[in-house]
């Protein structure tokens, strides 16, 4: 037993620091706890009612104007605005309209072909038109609606959210307030007594992990009460998987911090290694929207595994088996960024 | 063992880019001394200190430490038996006094409870302030404290009173003599000749990265060859012959720097006299007239032509 004159053991005593320093600072509450709820709720909040979004129509006001808009308007879900001629274009760009009839025989549909929503209400409109000028259908086809709860926008965006969010606050908190004592010499203090250096660097690790859970439960308890975003499969997987994507987040923190002298460098550095694992790694839209040749690479970031093997847990209730290939590139990303930190880390 | 000096260090170099920071310095602090090294801004005095605390490498030279090298795998081991308080350290905002002081405790293998260390640098008051909330004259007892807790054998301090007031300075100065009383050997940075003067057994006079003058306090001032420095000027900027002044009885060496004359006497009570009688022969009024007793400050005065606030 050493004497430590009523102190913990040192990994402890850095460990309180580093939780300290982060509770009495609340700005970095608000980035971790609350920022991402907003976020989930605004996404939610815009896609949510997806389904019976009405479509809006433009038609332009001229001779033959009012019979298309009768027309149109008998139909429950269609909303018709009327236009002038010159109007078009910029009522197409603001997508204050998704797409625009013009009266005739036959008439003109303008519409932006690129935007699903468009094309999709020129069929609708089209469908209608043709009916009223007597095109009769062959059948009429029942429909069967599905429940839809697991594979709407919000159920396949938390589990994403959830990744991002684990990414930016490892890579955030660990990179400024490793910076900043550096700054301030505060780590040219630490080195200058026996501490050990690794002690240092795992306590901000764990510092990290401690409140994780709270983070993590916070955005899947939101996440569930306000949209009903299942969770399928097993709860402490899911944690888990959080877990070992907060290490290899944490470890990437550690190595983006080892060298910056300056919080602008340190900014600048996050910045370059978070931004491609937002566009790629499937936070919004799927990965599997970029191209076979980039698919690899994709694989190979440690925010696509993390959103994989969450989204695969929460949605489609796969186990520890189904995710043991993610959890261990994780893993590696972890133990290879803290033991190169470790090495080239910067103490004065 | 305890023969060997606590700090030796030979033929010390430290380049930066185009600076000559220490250009060969040699040193010897023995046990349980107080070691001052005195200078000018940029002499080089922190870049030496860091070099022997093992955080800077040195260009060239050699370091022993309390009979250890830095660099032999013993490292760890050595830090636990040195206090060290850095020229500009700012402990950590968030944390309380005692948090602070409970960190550095953690890391030491022996030394004082958290509660003898707070009552040693008469911070318990203030033990759930935060460190951000402290004056500059408590942050640095609070330094001190981080540096002390370990019970150190060598404490390395980088001006330790800078910035703190005359009251503060002398609890500072108490708690010091106290360390050493204990056995403790001290090597020191400071500003201050009066501080050089109290405290230390020796000081060196750092100056270009080199020590220009090593002896007891007492030992340099008397070196001077004068107990006294008349210091005076005359009005309408009459010129006066320097080999005259230093002729007169009682004055060993005259120097005009700046308009202001000072002569190094060992007599005052001739000196003076005689100069106010030469004045009025010369038909020179003066301006001004002080004497003061020679210093530390004198002695580098004397060595480089430079005084050690503005060389
Ligand atoms: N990291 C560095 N990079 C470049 N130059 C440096 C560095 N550290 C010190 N120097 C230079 O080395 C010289 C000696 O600096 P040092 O800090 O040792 O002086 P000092 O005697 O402690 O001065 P002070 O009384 O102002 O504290 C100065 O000219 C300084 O500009
Ligand atoms: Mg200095």
């Amino acid at each position: 037993m050493r004497d430590r004159g009523g102190a913990h053991p040192p990994l402890v005593e850095l460990t309180l620091a580093r939780l300290r320093e982060f509770v009495r600072e609340p700005e970095a509450l608000f980035w971790v706890f609350v920022f991402p709820i907003l976020m989930a709720c605004a996404l939610g909040v815009a896609f949510r009612a997806r389904g019976d979004e009405p479509v809006v129509v433009g038609v332009i006001g001229r001779s033959g104007a009012p019979l298309v808009t009768a027309i149109l308007q008998r139909t429950p879900g269609v909303t018709v605005r009327t236009l002038g001629a010159d109007e078009i274009a910029r009522a197409l760009q603001r997508a204050e309209v998704q797409v625009v009839v013009e009266p005739g025989t036959p008439p003109v549909y303008h519409l932006d072909p690129t935007r699903a929503e468009s094309r999709l209400a020129r069929r609708i409109v089209d469908d209608l038109l043709q009916r009223a000028a007597g095109r009769v259908d062959a059948f009429a086809a029942r429909e069967a609606p599905t429940e839809a709860i697991g594979s709407r926008y919000i159920d396949w965006l938390l589990p994403g959210l959830l990744g991002m969010n684990i990414m930016s606050t490892g890579l955030w908190g660990l990179g400024f307030s490793i910076v900043h004592a550096r700054t301030r010499k505060l780590l040219k203090r630490l080195i200058a007594s026996p501490m050990r250096r690794r002690d240092y660097l795992l306590a901000q690790l764990f510092g990290r992990l401690v409140f994780l859970g709270i983070e993590v439960g916070a955005l899947l308890l939101f996440g569930h009460v306000a949209f009903g975003v299942p969770l399928r499969g097993s709860i402490a997987l899911v944690l888990g998987t959080c877990l070992v994507g907060a290490v290899a987040f944490g470890g990437l923190g550690l190595l983006v911090a080892s060298r910056a002298r300056t919080i602008e460098a340190v900014s600048g550095l996050l910045n370059l290694v978070m931004l491609p694992m937002w566009v790629l790694s499937g936070v919004f839209f799927s990965a599997s929207n970029f191209p076979a040749p980039m698919q690899p690479f994709i694989q190979a970031l440690p925010l696509t595994a993390l959103n994989d093997a969450l989204r695969a847990v929460m949605l489609e209730g796969d186990g520890l088996s189904a995710v043991a290939h993610e959890l261990g590139l994780l893993a590696g990303w972890g133990l290879a960024s803290f033991a190169v930190a470790l090495r080239i880390f910067r103490w004065r | 063992m305890t023969d060997r000096p606590a700090v030796r260090c030979r033929g010390l170099v430290k380049r930066y880019a185009d600076v000559v920071a220490v250009a060969g310095l040699d040193l010897e602090v023995r046990r349980g001394e107080c070691f001052g090294l005195l200078g000018p801004n940029g002499a080089g005095k922190t870049t030496t200190i860091e070099i022997l605390e093992g955080l800077t490498p040195a260009d060239a030279g050699e370091v022993e430490v309390l009979g250890e090298r830095w660099g032999r795998g013993r490292d760890r081991a050595l830090r636990g038996r040195l206090g060290i308080q850095l020229q500009e350290t700012q402990l950590n905002d968030k944390l309380s006094v005692e948090e602070t002081v409970r960190l550095f405790r953690s890391f030491a293998d022996r030394g004082r409870t958290i509660d003898e260390v707070l009552a040693l640098v008469e911070l318990d008051a203030k033990r759930r302030s935060w460190v951000g909330k402290l004056s500059g004259g408590q942050k640095q007892r609070l330094a001190l404290a981080c540096a002390l807790v370990g019970q150190p054998d060598l404490l390395f301090l980088d001006e330790p009173t800078t910035g703190l007031d005359p009251q503060s300075r002398r609890q500072l100065w108490d708690l010091l003599a106290s360390y050493r009383a204990g056995g403790g050997t001290i090597l020191m940075t400071t500003h201050y000749m009066d501080e050089a003067e109290t405290l230390c057994d020796r000081v060196a006079i750092v100056d270009r990265g080199k020590v220009i003058a090593l002896d007891t306090p007492r030992a340099l001032i008397s070196s001077l060859g004068a107990e006294h420095v008349v210091e005076f000027a005359v009005a309408d900027g009459a010129t006066l012959d320097q080999a005259a002044l230093a002729a007169l009885p009682g004055v060993g060496e005259a120097r005009l720097e700046d308009g202001a004359w000072s002569l190094a006497t060992p007599e005052v009570h001739l000196a003076v006299p005689a100069l106010l009688a030469h004045l009025s022969a010369q038909g020179a009024a003066l301006s001004h007239l002080t004497t003061h007793s020679a210093t530390l400050e004198d002695v580098f005065v004397a060595l480089t032509g430079r005084h050690l606030r503005d060389a």
